[in-house]
C-alpha cells in the first residue's frame, strides 16, 4: 500500500508581474494514513500553497506529488475534480458555506456531484449533521448559525462523502477558543475512526492536538516531529444547544 | 449530477434574483413574440393579397387599348382605340386550342338612381360569358343566360355594394333602376367579392353588351371597341403561349410592321398578383429579420447577465469545485440556467406574438395565421438562444482555477 502523500521537491512559484514569488522552494514529505498533522509557520511561509497542492486545488510549479501512488500532475482538471470529491474533505477558515442554502443542502452538495440519488444524500446527510451535534438545525441558512456551527457544517459537508482525507486550513481561526475545542474534538473524533487529518494552523494549542508537527519556514520544512496530542476538554454541556 | 437536481439548482438560482431574471427575459419575449408576429402577419397579408387578385379570376388575360397611346398623334376615329369588334368577331371564330372564353367588357362610370337613392358607380356592358370568366354568380336572382346577354334587354345585375345604396331597405330584384335616365330592371345581386385590386369588387353594375353600346357608348360601338377583351384559358399554364398568339393574330389583323410598337395591352392579372405577392413577401421578410434582430438582442441581454451572474457567484463556483464539481458540473449549471431562462421566455414570447398576430389580423381584416411549425421553431430558437449565449459565460464559469476562485471578494 502505498503512501497517502508522498511528496519530493516540491515548488510552488508565483508570478506577480515581474516578480516570482517562491511560496514552496523544495518541499519533501510523506504522510501515512491515519494520522493528525498539524501544519505550522509564521504568516506567509507557504503553509495555505502546501495544503492547496496536497488537497489537489492546486498544481505545483516543480516536483512530484502522489497521492495514493497517483501522479496528480497527470489529472486532467476533471478527474482532479473526482479526486477531490472522492479522496478529499476541505474545512476552511471563512467556511466557505453557500448563502441562502439550508445546512442540509450545504452538506448534501459534494454527494451530488458524485451522482448520489436524493433518499441516499438526504439520508447521509442527516447523519453528518447528527455527527457534528448539529441534529435539528438542517433548514438553517448560515447566516442563521453562529461561527462554530457553521464550521460544524462545513465539517459534516467534508464528512459526508466518507473521504480518507479532512484537510483544514485554520479550521479554527475565526472562532473563539472554546468553539475552537468543539471543533478539535469532532476532529479528533474523526482521526480515531482512522481517518487522515491534516490541518493548518499557526497557534501550537491548536497544534498540541495532533500526532505530528510539521513546520514552515519560507517554503521550506525545518521541523517535522511527532508527539502525543492532548485531548481536547469535553464540550461543557450547555452550551451543545442553544437552540 | 442528474438534470433534475441541476434544473432544480438553475430555477432556485434565477427565482433568486426574480427581477433582474423577468428583465432579461423580457429580451427573449419581445424577440420571439416579435417573430411570431411577423412571420404571421406577413402570412396573413399574402393571403389577402391573393384573395384579392384571386378576385379577378386566376387564368384570365386582359386585352385592352394601348392606353400610352391615348392623346397621342396617332389618335384617330377610335379616339385612342385600336382593338375594333371585328377583332373580336375574328377572335372567336380563330377558337384557339387553349382559349377557354372571351367575352368583351365596356365600362363606364356613371349616376345611378333608383327610387329610394342615388349613386355614381362604374356600369359595364358584357355578355353572359363574362360571369363564367370571372367565376361570379348571384346570390339573389339571377344573372343573364347567353341570349339575354347579346339582346339589348334593359336589365342589369348589381353587386352588393350598389344594392345596399340604392335599395338598402328592400328586396332590389325586380326594382328599376336608371342609368343616364334610361330605366334597367334589376335581375339579380351578385355574391360579395371584397376589396380587389381597384377597390371594392361589390360597387358595379351590369348590363347586356347591346344595351351598353345603344345607350352607354358615345359612338354607339361602331367599329372601335373602347373597353376590354377578357380571355380565359383552359389550363393555368398557358398564359404565355396564349398571349404569344394573341399578339401575333392582333398585330397581323392590325397590319403591324416589324418595327411598330404594339397598338394593343395585354395583361396577365395573375403576374401582377405574383408581384405584389412578391414585395409583399419582401416586406414580411424584412420585418421578420428585424424581430429575429430583436431576438438576437434579447440573447445578447441573456449573455450579459449571465456574465454577470458568473462574476458574482465566482466563490460559489470555487466551493463548488473544492468538494468535486467538474468544469463540466459546473458549465452545465450555467448553461441550463441560461437555457432556463430563454425557454421560460420563449413560451412567454410565444403568448405575446399569438396576442399581436390576433391583433393584428383583426386590425388589418386578415386571416389569422399561427402555424405551429413557425411556433415550434420559434421556440427552439429561443432555446438555442439561451444555450448560445449562454454558452461563452459557462465556459468561462467552468475555467476559472479553484484557488482563485475560493479566494475571489465579492
Ligand atoms: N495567488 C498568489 N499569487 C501570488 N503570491 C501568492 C499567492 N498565494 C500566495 N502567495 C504568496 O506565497 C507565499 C505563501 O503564501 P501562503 O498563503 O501559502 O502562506 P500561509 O503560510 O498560508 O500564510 P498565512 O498564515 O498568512 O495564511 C506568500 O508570500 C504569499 O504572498
Ligand atoms: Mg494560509
Amino acid at each position: 500500500m502505498p503512501p497517502l502523500i508522498e511528496m519530493r521537491a516540491i515548488e510552488r512559484t508565483y508570478v506577480m508581474g515581474d516578480n516570482l514569488v517562491r511560496a514552496l522552494r523544495g518541499v519533501d514529505l510523506t504522510i501515512e494514513q491515519g494520522a493528525s498533522i498539524a501544519i505550522m509557520g509564521t504568516s506567509g511561509s507557504g503553509k495555505s500553497t502546501l495544503m492547496n497542492i496536497m488537497g489537489c486545488l492546486d498544481q505545483p510549479t516543480k516536483g512530484n506529488y502522489l497521492l495514493h501512488g497517483r501522479d496528480v500532475a497527470r489529472l486532467s482538471r476533471a478527474q482532479l475534480a473526482d479526486v477531490r470529491g472522492r479522496m478529499i474533505g476541505f474545512v476552511f477558515q471563512s467556511f466557505n458555506l453557500l448563502s441562502r442554502t439550508s445546512a442540509l443542502e450545504n452538506v448534501e452538495m459534494p454527494l451530488m456531484y458524485q451522482g448520489v440519488g436524493a433518499g441516499e444524500r438526504h439520508r447521509r446527510a442527516m447523519a453528518a449533521l447528527e455527527r457534528v451535534n448539529l441534529k435539528g438545525r438542517e433548514d438553517h441558512h448560515p447566516n442563521q448559525l453562529s461561527g462554530g456551527q457553521q464550521q460544524r457544517v462545513a465539517i459534516a459537508r467534508a464528512l459526508v462523502t466518507e473521504a480518507p482525507v479532512i484537510m483544514a486550513d485554520e479550521p479554527t481561526g475565526n472562532l473563539d477558543t472554546k468553539t475552537s475545542y468543539e471543533v478539535m474534538a469532532i476532529l479528533q473524533g474523526i482521526v480515531a475512526q482512522g481517518k487522515t487529518v491534516i490541518l493548518v494552523t499557526h497557534e501550537s494549542d491548536i497544534a498540541a492536538y495532533a500526532q505530528r508537527v510539521i513546520t514552515l519556514r519560507d517554503g521550506l520544512i525545518i521541523d517535522d516531529r511527532k508527539q502525543t496530542p492532548l485531548t481536547p476538554p469535553p464540550p461543557e454541556k450547555h452550551d451543545q444547544e442553544a437552540a | 449530477m442528474s438534470i433534475f437536481a441541476t434544473l432544480k439548482l438553475a430555477l432556485r438560482a434565477l427565482w433568486r434574483n426574480k427581477v433582474r431574471s423577468l428583465l432579461t427575459m423580457l429580451g427573449i419575449v419581445f424577440g420571439i413574440g416579435a417573430v411570431i408576429a411577423m412571420v404571421a402577419g406577413g402570412q396573413g397579408a399574402q393571403a389577402a393579397v391573393k384573395e384579392v387578385f384571386q378576385s379577378l379570376g386566376t387564368n384570365v388575360l386582359v386585352v385592352s387599348n394601348n392606353s400610352m397611346r391615348q392623346g397621342g398623334p396617332s389618335q384617330g376615329a377610335g379616339g385612342g382605340a385600336a382593338l375594333t369588334w371585328e377583332d373580336l368577331r375574328r377572335l372567336e371564330q380563330e377558337s384557339l386550342p387553349t382559349v377557354r372564353y372571351i367575352a368583351p367588357v365596356l365600362e363606364t362610370r356613371t349616376q345611378l338612381v333608383s327610387e329610394g337613392g342615388n349613386w355614381a358607380t362604374s356600369v359595364s356592358g358584357t355578355t353572359a360569358t363574362w360571369f363564367k370568366i370571372r367565376n361570379w354568380d348571384v346570390e339573389q336572382g339571377a344573372s343573364f343566360d347567353e341570349d339575354t346577354g347579346n339582346s339589348n334587354a334593359k336589365v342589369a345585375v348589381i353587386g352588393k355594394t350598389v344594392a345596399a345604396q340604392l335599395f338598402p331597405n328592400e328586396n332590389p330584384i325586380g326594382q328599376v333602376i336608371r342609368i343616364s335616365g334610361q330605366p334597367y330592371e334589376v335581375l339579380g345581386v351578385l355574391t360579395s367579392k371584397g376589396q380587389g385590386p381597384r377597390g371594392d369588387n361589390d360597387d358595379t353594375v351590369i348590363i347586356p353588351l347591346n344595351a351598353y353600346k345603344q345607350k352607354l357608348s358615345r359612338d354607339g360601338g361602331a367599329k372601335y371597341l373602347k373597353g376590354q377583351i377578357l380571355v380565359s384559358m383552359m389550363e393555368d399554364d398557358q398564359a404565355e403561349t396564349t398571349m404569344q398568339k394573341l399578339t401575333e393574330l392582333l398585330r397581323d389583323w392590325h397590319k403591324l410592321d416589324a418595327k411598330d410598337d404594339d397598338d394593343f395591352r395585354i395583361r396577365n392579372p395573375a403576374e401582377f398578383a405574383k408581384a405584389q405577392q412578391d414585395s409583399t413577401e419582401r416586406i414580411a421578410t424584412l420585418l421578420a429579420i428585424v424581430a429575429a434582430v430583436s431576438l438576437f438582442v434579447g440573447g445578447i441581454g441573456v449573455m450579459n447577465i449571465m456574465l454577470v451572474s458568473v462574476i458574482e457567484r465566482t466563490r460559489e463556483i470555487g466551493i463548488r469545485m473544492a468538494v468535486g464539481a467538474k468544469p463540466v458540473d459546473v458549465m452545465t449549471q450555467f448553461l441550463v440556467e441560461s437555457l432556463a431562462l430563454a425557454a421560460v421566455g420563449g413560451l412567454l414570447g410565444l403568448g405575446l406574438g399569438y396576442v399581436s398576430a390576433q391583433y393584428m389580423a383583426d386590425y388589418f381584416g386578415w386571416k389569422m395565421f399561427f402555424p405551429a411549425t413557425t411556433a415550434a421553431v420559434a421556440f427552439a430558437v429561443a432555446g438555442g438562444v439561451g444555450v448560445v449565449f449562454g454558452l461563452y459565460p459557462a465556459i468561462r464559469a467552468s475555467q476559472l482555477d479553484p484557488i482563485t476562485a475560493l479566494r475571489y471578494e465579492t
